[in-house]
């Protein structure tokens, strides 16, 4: 409403690029997950052809197991080169900027840059500077969009009653998902806040004030605050548990024994509130902490399916970003 | 013969109460006479400016710019940021000590104002209050003032610490020039990047509460009634830069208390939100940052019912490659000369009623009043021949490629403005010309 005062201009970025899911249409959504399928579905052989000799450049900021392992893994069961490039042992030590370093890749012939980034945003301007369609693998505290399609794509193999073949704004309709722990420091909970409302599902976030700030409420439709954990699994389908991000907390002070006593995702708080739910967990899990044994490794726990869902999703983001998306031509 | 009249045009001049159809003759850098239409029309002049359906009013005055020399001469120089400052209308500038080195000697502050820098507006500068703006041992307040500083600030920087702003506040009380302060409680606002908010939350940035800047606000308030009870002093304070709707109502109602204080908005702050951040646009960061809706109308409210004493730009150039950084590592700050008029005549006259001359008081006799200049920001015969001439209904675009800037950091690229200066004349040269 204020771009009539200020005028900020809008940027193009390259079609394939996904920077947030903020601005992603729920029929976007559906061409990715139905991409998925499809490549999973695809045979090994097959699978290699799909972008074969592709140049994928990684780009990473931050340290990453899952994130960083799943889209190279993606990229190379769908046959594409793939290099990575982290801060340390690379001339970001030295001091080159984002921009020269996307630049540098380009010229390198790097044809999409998946990026993990320690800065909110940084995304927008690797696209910007380079032109390239870009990942956004995480960044800062702002989103990960990637993350958020495969906890989607988890949530409708496990939740039941839900026709995962009519991906829609009323897929997800009467699913509760609870999102509880360091919701401000989380782009995981950012995402999937933003993403599952538009399918229809009801997130509730739950958290103390110093983790979740009223704010977060104006995240949009469909999101609400239950600060009471217990209340809160009591109406969920989905429990979605995050770590506390330490190395985020900027001094911040917060009473472990309190938080755990609240907020800990223990046997014995789900069997009384949430028997049937679904446990999930974007990693690193912190046992003992948000999470305990019982649950992180029990019968209602999708934390390693997530896992696996992501190379899938990742494969069919990639295809994407390459202009890919005819997969049967491409292997015939 | 260095004459020049400007013929046919409405003059404003909120100091002298004027606003009706005057022609005026400058001579020798002075206002020599502001006559009836007609009554010139046997004065002779090297040069005659028609200015028939503009505005003819007093140079605008803005007490906050960074023009970056020494040290920053790849952002702006004197010569370029005062070009900039022509082009917008503004014939006095006043420079911030943020200077590499900060400007907080005497050597530094005649350094600035020595004519070898080039400036083509009147020039004054606000050395820093406290030496190296580190906010801990005050500098040497009465010989900068004799070398011609107009106030003291950190700007940039808050004066943190309460005895040291006790100090610098008891030091420029004595002199008669305000001490300027950029309130922000540092101390809640490490690692921030925007204003503190929903947009603040869905972008993953840090946020700076409003408590950081009303803190500060209120604290140096208790100071000057602390310092009038017990010194017997009536310090001046300058608020930099009011953004929060919080801070402005503490203004307000020190200024009903009868307490020496003033303050500046900058236009950015009545014109946007925080919503221009967008997809991280580092040119719509600055600090204090853009805030809320509901701050940006106590802005404006406040300018309209008389509790902002000037419009003040904040001019603050930074290279390209500077702001095409990560939004958290870019610097604060945004070029501001050449877009306050266009901005202020939309977004306050257009949009809020404001009459002309209360604008043009805004930008002229009141900023030259709250740092105490003689014969600026007022058009009466014998005054400097300070005087800007626009055309206040012309729309226009503005196109930060054609800026005087060195640089282009504005977030008002291609933005619509409503005035546009014709002539900008500073002690009766011709400075700017459209």
């Amino acid at each position: 409403m204020h771009s009539g005062h200020g005028a900020t201009k809008s940027f193009g970025y390259a079609a394939g690029s996904l920077l947030a899911v903020v601005d992603l249409p729920v029929i976007e959504t559906a061409t990715i997950l139905a991409d998925a399928d499809r490549l999973d579905r695809l045979d090994d052989d097959s699978k290699l052809k799909v972008l074969a000799r592709r140049r994928i450049a990684l780009l990473f900021y931050e340290s990453s197991t899952r994130t960083r392992t799943s889209f190279e893994l993606a990229a190379k069961q769908l046959g594409a080169i793939t290099t990575l490039v982290s801060d340390k042992s690379s001339s970001i030590e030295k001091g080159e900027s984002l921009k020269d370093t996307g630049l540098t890749l380009r010229a390198l012939g790097a044809e999409c840059i998946v990026l993990r980034h320690l800065s909110s945003g940084a995304p927008y301007l690797l696209a910007r500077s380079t032109g390239l369609p870009v990942l956004n693998a995480g960044d800062g505290m702002h989103e990960h969009p990637s993350q958020a399609l495969l906890d989607l794509r988890t949530i409708l193999a496990r939740v039941p009653n839900v026709n995962a073949k009519r991906i829609d704004e009323k897929t997800l309709a009467g699913v509760t998902v609870v999102i509880a722990g360091d919701i401000l420091h989380s782009r995981v909970a950012r995402s999937n806040a933003l993403l599952l409302p538009k399918l229809g599902a009801r997130v509730l976030l739950c958290g103390p004030k110093e983790l979740l700030p009223e704010y977060a409420l104006e995240l949009g439709q469909g999101v609400e605050i239950e600060r009471d954990f217990d209340k809160a699994l009591k109406q969920a389908q989905v429990a979605m548990m995050l770590r506390i991000q330490r190395e985020r907390l900027a001094g911040l002070e917060l009473n472990l024994d309190d938080y755990i006593a609240r907020y800990q995702l223990n046997y014995v708080r789900l069997a009384a509130n949430a028997p049937h739910a679904l446990v999930m967990h974007p990693g690193p899990m912190i046992r003992g902490l948000e999470i305990d044994d019982e649950v992180a490794d029990g019968p209602n726990s999708a934390i390693e399916e997530q896992v696996r869902h992501g190379v899938a999703v990742r494969m069919a983001l990639l295809a994407r970003a390459l202009g890919v998306v005819d997969f049967e031509s491409v292997i015939a | 013969m260095s004459d020049v009249l400007i013929l046919n045009g409405r003059l404003v001049d909120p100091a002298s109460g004027v606003d009706s159809q005057r022609d005026l003759l400058l001579r020798s850098g002075r206002v020599a006479a502001v006559e009836a239409p007609g009554a010139l029309k046997d004065a002779k002049a090297k040069k005659t400016i028609d200015a028939s359906g503009m505005i003819v009013a007093p140079g605008f005055v803005d007490v906050h710019v960074h023009l970056r020399e020494p040290g920053q001469t790849y952002k702006e120089s004197i010569a370029t940021g005062t070009a900039a400052a022509a082009a917008g209308g503004f014939t006095t500038v006043v420079a911030m000590p943020n200077t590499v080195p900060v400007n907080d000697s005497v050597a530094g502050l005649e350094w600035m104002l020595d004519a070898a820098r080039g400036a083509c507006v009147k020039l004054f500068a606000m050395p820093a209050a406290t030496f190296g703006s580190k906010g801990e041992e005050i500098t040497d307040f009465h010989e900068l003032a004799r070398a011609g500083a107009v106030g003291f600030t950190d700007d940039g920087k808050p004066v943190l610490h309460d005895d040291v702003m006790r100090q610098a506040l008891v030091a420029a009380g004595g002199i008669g020039v305000p001490v300027s302060q950029h309130a922000e409680d540092t101390r809640l606002t490490g690692g921030c990047s925007m204003n503190a908010g929903p947009v603040a939350f869905r972008l993953g940035l840090r946020g700076m509460p409003v408590a950081a800047e009303a803190g500060i606000v209120e604290r140096d308030i208790r100071l000057l009634r602390d310092i009038e009870r017990v010194d017997r002093l009536r310090p001046h304070l300058h608020v930099q830069h009011v953004s929060t709707a919080k801070a402005m109502d503490l203004i307000r109602a020190a200024k009903a208390d009868g307490l020496h204080v003033t303050c500046e908005v900058a236009p950015h702050h009545f014109t946007l939100t925080d919503n221009a951040i967008g997809d991280y646009n580092t040119n719509a960061k600055m600090n204090p940052p853009l805030r809320a809706e509901t701050d940006r109308l106590a802005m404006i409210a406040g300018l309209i019912d008389g509790t902002v004493d000037c419009i003040a730009t904040d001019h603050a150039p930074h290279a390209l490659f500077e702001k095409e950084q990560e939004f958290e590592r870019a610097p604060n700050g945004i070029t501001g000369l050449e877009t306050a008029l266009g901005l202020a005549l939309r977004v306050l006259h257009k949009g809020h009623g404001m009459p002309f001359s209360q604008l043009i008081e805004l930008m002229s006799a009141q900023p030259a009043r709250a740092i105490s200049l003689e014969g600026r920001g007022t058009l009466k015969v014998g005054s400097f021949a300070d005087v800007v001439v626009f055309d206040p209904a012309a729309e226009w675009a503005y196109d930060v490629a054609k800026t005087r800037s060195k640089s282009r950091n504005s977030p008002f690229d291609g933005a619509p403005m409503l005035g546009r200066v014709a002539f900008t004349l500073s002690e009766g040269r011709v400075v700017f010309q459209n």
